[in-house]
C-alpha cells in the first residue's frame, strides 16, 4: 500500500461515479485493545479509506469530541508510535489505504525522513497534518514524496486564489477542502458557501478535492458526496464510539456518500 | 553580528519561528502582517498608540534606584518599574497596540488567552478604552490561583471562558483561544499576550513592547550597565526590555521558571532545559517527550507556567546573544519577601524571579550595575503567598 492507492482509488471513484467515504477515527479509542476493530467495523460498513487521527495533547484544529478522543486515547496509552503501527495493522487487515492525521511536532521530533520510511514500511498511503499550510511543508513532503507516500493539503473558504494556485503547485495528493470555518465538530448546515468554495478548486486543479468539516448527517454527507471526489466524517462517529464502542452510524453515511454520485 | 531586521519573510529567527498555522488561518495571518506593517509605519497611527501610552497607560515607567536592595544585594540595581503601568504590567504596552490595530482591521470582537490574568485584564481594559467586544480563554486552575483577576476582567465587561482541557492552564487557554479564532478569524482579532505564536506575533508584541528598552535606554542617559535581567514566560517584558540593548555589548540575562527543582521534571524552562519543536505555531524551544507530545509546565507563578518561549528568545540563545538562566519556586517567593521589605515594593511572583537570580548570583554580581524589569506587581499573588506560607513544605 502507498500513495499510489490512494490515486488508483481516487481514479476509480471517478470513472465509477461514486465519491469515496473516508471516515476519521481517532486511535486508541475505545481502548486501545479495540481500536482496530472500529476500523474494521468501519470497513465493513462501506469505508474506501480511513483517516485515522494520531492522538496528540495540544489538537488546535479539533473541536471538544475529537479532543476528548485524544485525551481519552492518550490516558490509555496510545502514543505516536503506538498509532503509526495501528494505522500499519489497519492497512494490512482491511486492504484499504490508511491516512494518518497528526499534528506536526512529533513528525519533526521522529525526522521527517525516518517518519516517512517508518510510514512506508507500515503500509500508511497518506498523511494529513493539521498545523502545516504548504510554505511549511516543502522539506516533509520531499521526504514522503521519496517513500511514495502521498501528502494532503488542505484548503479553507478564506484561501484565496494566489494560495490556491500555490497550493495545487505544490502537488497535494488531494486537498482536503475545509466545509466550513472552524474547528471539526458538528454544524448545522453544511456551509452554503461549499458549492463556490469546489468550483473555485476545480478552476484551478483537478487534483482530488475531499470535502471534510462540520459534515454530521448522513444529509449533509450526501450533499457534500454531490459536489466532491470524497467525504470525510469524524467528530459524528468518533462521539458514537466514545459513548457506546461503535461507529452505529457509519453504514448510513456510507450510503449517503455512495449513492450521491450515481 | 546582530541581525535586528529578523524575522525574515517567512517570519523566521534564524531556525525558529515561521507560520505552522491551520489554513483557515493562513490568510488572516497576512492581513495581519500587511496591516500591521502598514500601521508601523503611519504617523496616525504611532502617535495615537504613544498618546494613549502617555495618557492612559502613564508612560514612561520610572528607572528606579533600588538604594537598600542594592546594599543588601551588594550591586546597584535599577529597577524598571512596569509594575506602575495602568493595570500594574507590561502587558497593556501590546493589548493597546493590538487593540488599536483590531480597530483599524475593522475587526470588532478581541479575544485573548491568560494565565496570571494580567494579559486578560490589559485585553479587558484596551478593549473597554477601545470600544471592542472581549472574551478571554482562562485556564480553570488559574482562575482559582489567580480569583482578582478574574473579577477584574467582568467589572471591565469581558467575558472570562475557563478552559478545562488539559491541565487548565496557560498552554490549554492559548490552545483554546487559537480553536475560537479559527472558527471567527472573519470578525475576530485575537491578542496574543506574549512573543509567541505564528508570524506576525512574535514580531508585532516585540515592537509593542519595545518601547520599555527605549526608555531605558533614554532613562540611563551615559550609565551603562553591565546587565539587563527579565523574567521569561513566553517573553514578552524581556523581549521589549532586550530588543533596543541586543548590539550595545550589555549582557542580557532571561529568568525561566525551575519550578519544583529542574530534576523533579515539574519546571517551565523551555529554553534552559526544553527541546526545539512546533507548539502554538511557532518553531522554539518547548518542553515534550521523545514522541513529541507537549509536557505540562509547573511554575508557582500562573505567567511562567508555560512549556514554551518566543521564537526569537530561542534564536538568541542559539546565537549567544542572551542567556537564560532559571530559579525555582521557593526562590521566588523568598525574592517576593525580600523586594516587599527592602523596598516597598509588592512584585508579581514573575518579576520576583529576576529578583531571586540576582540574590543567588549576588557573590559573581557584586559591585556590578543591574537593570531589572520589574514587569508587574504582586497584588494578584498576595493571597497565593499566603495560602503558601500556612502550607508545609515551602
Amino acid at each position: 500500500m502507498s500513495g499510489r492507492a490512494l490515486s488508483a482509488m481516487f481514479d476509480a471513484a471517478r470513472e465509477q461515479g461514486r465519491p469515496v467515504f473516508m471516515p476519521f477515527m481517532t486511535a486508541g479509542i475505545p481502548s486501545e485493545d479495540q481500536s482496530l476493530d472500529v476500523f474494521r467495523q468501519l470497513a465493513a460498513d462501506g469505508a474506501d479509506a480511513f483517516e485515522l487521527g494520531i492522538p496528540y495533547s495540544d489538537p488546535l484544529m479539533d473541536g471538544e469530541v475529537i479532543q476528548a478522543a485524544s485525551s481519552h486515547a492518550l490516558a490509555g496509552g496510545m502514543t505516536f508510535l503506538g498509532g503509526l503501527d495501528l494505522a500499519g495493522r489497519v492497512a494490512t487487515s482491511t486492504g484499504k489505504p490508511v491516512i494518518v492525521m497528526t499534528y506536526v511536532n512529533p513528525i519533526l521530533q521522529a525526522g521527517p525522513e525516518v517518519f516517512a520510511a517508518e510510514a512506508a514500511a507500515l503500509g500508511i498511503s497518506g498523511v494529513i497534518i493539521a498545523d502545516v499550510p504548504y510554505e511549511e511543508a516543502v522539506a516533509i513532503k520531499a521526504a514522503l514524496d521519496e517513500h511514495g507516500i502521498g501528502l494532503a493539503l488542505f484548503v479553507a473558504p478564506t484561501t484565496d486564489e494566489e494560495r490556491l494556485r500555490a497550493i495545487a503547485a505544490a502537488q497535494p495528493s488531494f486537498i482536503y477542502a475545509v466545509a466550513d470555518m472552524g474547528v471539526t465538530g458538528r454544524r448545522e448546515d453544511v456551509s452554503s458557501h461549499l458549492q463556490g468554495l469546489v468550483r473555485r478548486i476545480r478552476t484551478i486543479t483537478s487534483v482530488p478535492i475531499v470535502l471534510g468539516v462540520g459534515i454530521s448527517t448522513p444529509e449533509q454527507a450526501a450533499t457534500a458526496a454531490g459536489l466532491a471526489d470524497g467525504v470525510i466524517v469524524g467528530s459524528a462517529l468518533v462521539a458514537e464510539v466514545l459513548e457506546t464502542g461503535r461507529p452505529a452510524s457509519a453504514a448510513a453515511f456510507a450510503d449517503a456518500v455512495h449513492a450521491a454520485g450515481r | 553580528m546582530t541581525d535586528i531586521t529578523m524575522p525574515d519573510r517567512s517570519g523566521r529567527f534564524g531556525d525558529f519561528g515561521g507560520r505552522y498555522a491551520p489554513e483557515t488561518l493562513m490568510t488572516a495571518l497576512a492581513e495581519l502582517e500587511e496591516a500591521f506593517a502598514e500601521a508601523w509605519v503611519d504617523p496616525l497611527f504611532l502617535s495615537e498608540y504613544h498618546r494613549l501610552l502617555r495618557e492612559f497607560v502613564g508612560r514612561p515607567s520610572p528607572l528606579y534606584e533600588a538604594n537598600r536592595l542594592s546594599e543588601h544585594l551588594g550591586m546597584r540595581i535599577l529597577l524598571k518599574r512596569e509594575d506602575l503601568n495602568h493595570t500594574g504590567a507590561h502587558k497593556i504596552n501590546n493589548t493597546i497596540g493590538q487593540g488599536l490595530l483590531a480597530r483599524r482591521m475593522g475587526k470588532e470582537r478581541i479575544i485573548a488567552e491568560t494565565g496570571a490574568g494580567q494579559h486578560g485584564v490589559a485585553s479587558a481594559t484596551a478593549a473597554a478604552a477601545l470600544g471592542l467586544e472581549c472574551q478571554v480563554y482562562m485556564g480553570a486552575k488559574d482562575m482559582e490561583r489567580q480569583s482578582l483577576n478574574v473579577v477584574r476582567m467582568q467589572l471591565l465587561g469581558t467575558e472570562v471562558i475557563p478552559v478545562t482541557s488539559g491541565a487548565g492552564t496557560l498552554k490549554d487557554a492559548v490552545s483554546e483561544a487559537m480553536r475560537d479564532w479559527v472558527g471567527s478569524v472573519e470578525t475576530t482579532h485575537y491578542i496574543i499576550g506574549s512573543v509567541v505564536g505564528p508570524h506576525p506575533f512574535p514580531l508585532m508584541v516585540r515592537e509593542f513592547q519595545k518601547v520599555i528598552g527605549e526608555e531605558v535606554a533614554d532613562q540611563l542617559g551615559d550609565l551603562r550597565p553591565d546587565l539587563i535581567v527579565a523574567c521569561v514566560g513566553g517573553g514578552s517584558n524581556a523581549m521589549g526590555i532586550f530588543f533596543p540593548f541586543l548590539e550595545a555589548g550589555i549582557e542580557l540575562v532571561g529568568v525561566e521558571a525551575a519550578g519544583e527543582g529542574i530534576e523533579s521534571g515539574k519546571h517551565g524552562a523551555s529554553l534552559g532545559h526544553g527541546t526545539p519543536g512546533v507548539l502554538h505555531g511557532a518553531r522554539t524551544y518547548m518542553l515534550q517527550d521523545d514522541q513529541g507530545q507537549v509536557h505540562e509546565a509547573h511554575s508557582i507563578s500562573a505567567g511562567l507556567d508555560y512549556p514554551g518561549v518566543g521564537p526569537e528568545h530561542a534564536y538568541f540563545q542559539d546565537s549567544g546573544l542572551a542567556r537564560y538562566e532559571s530559579v525555582s519556586d521557593t526562590e521566588a517567593v523568598e525574592a517576593f519577601h525580600l523586594l516587599s521589605r527592602t523596598e516597598g515594593i509588592i512584585p508579581a511572583l514573575e518579576s520576583a524571579h529576576a529578583i531571586a537570580w540576582l540574590q543567588r548570583e549576588a557573590a559573581s554580581l557584586a559591585g556590578k550595575t543591574v537593570v531589572v524589569n520589574l514587569s508587574g506587581r504582586g497584588d494578584k499573588d498576595v493571597q497565593q503567598v499566603i495560602n503558601l506560607s500556612t502550607e508545609p513544605g515551602l
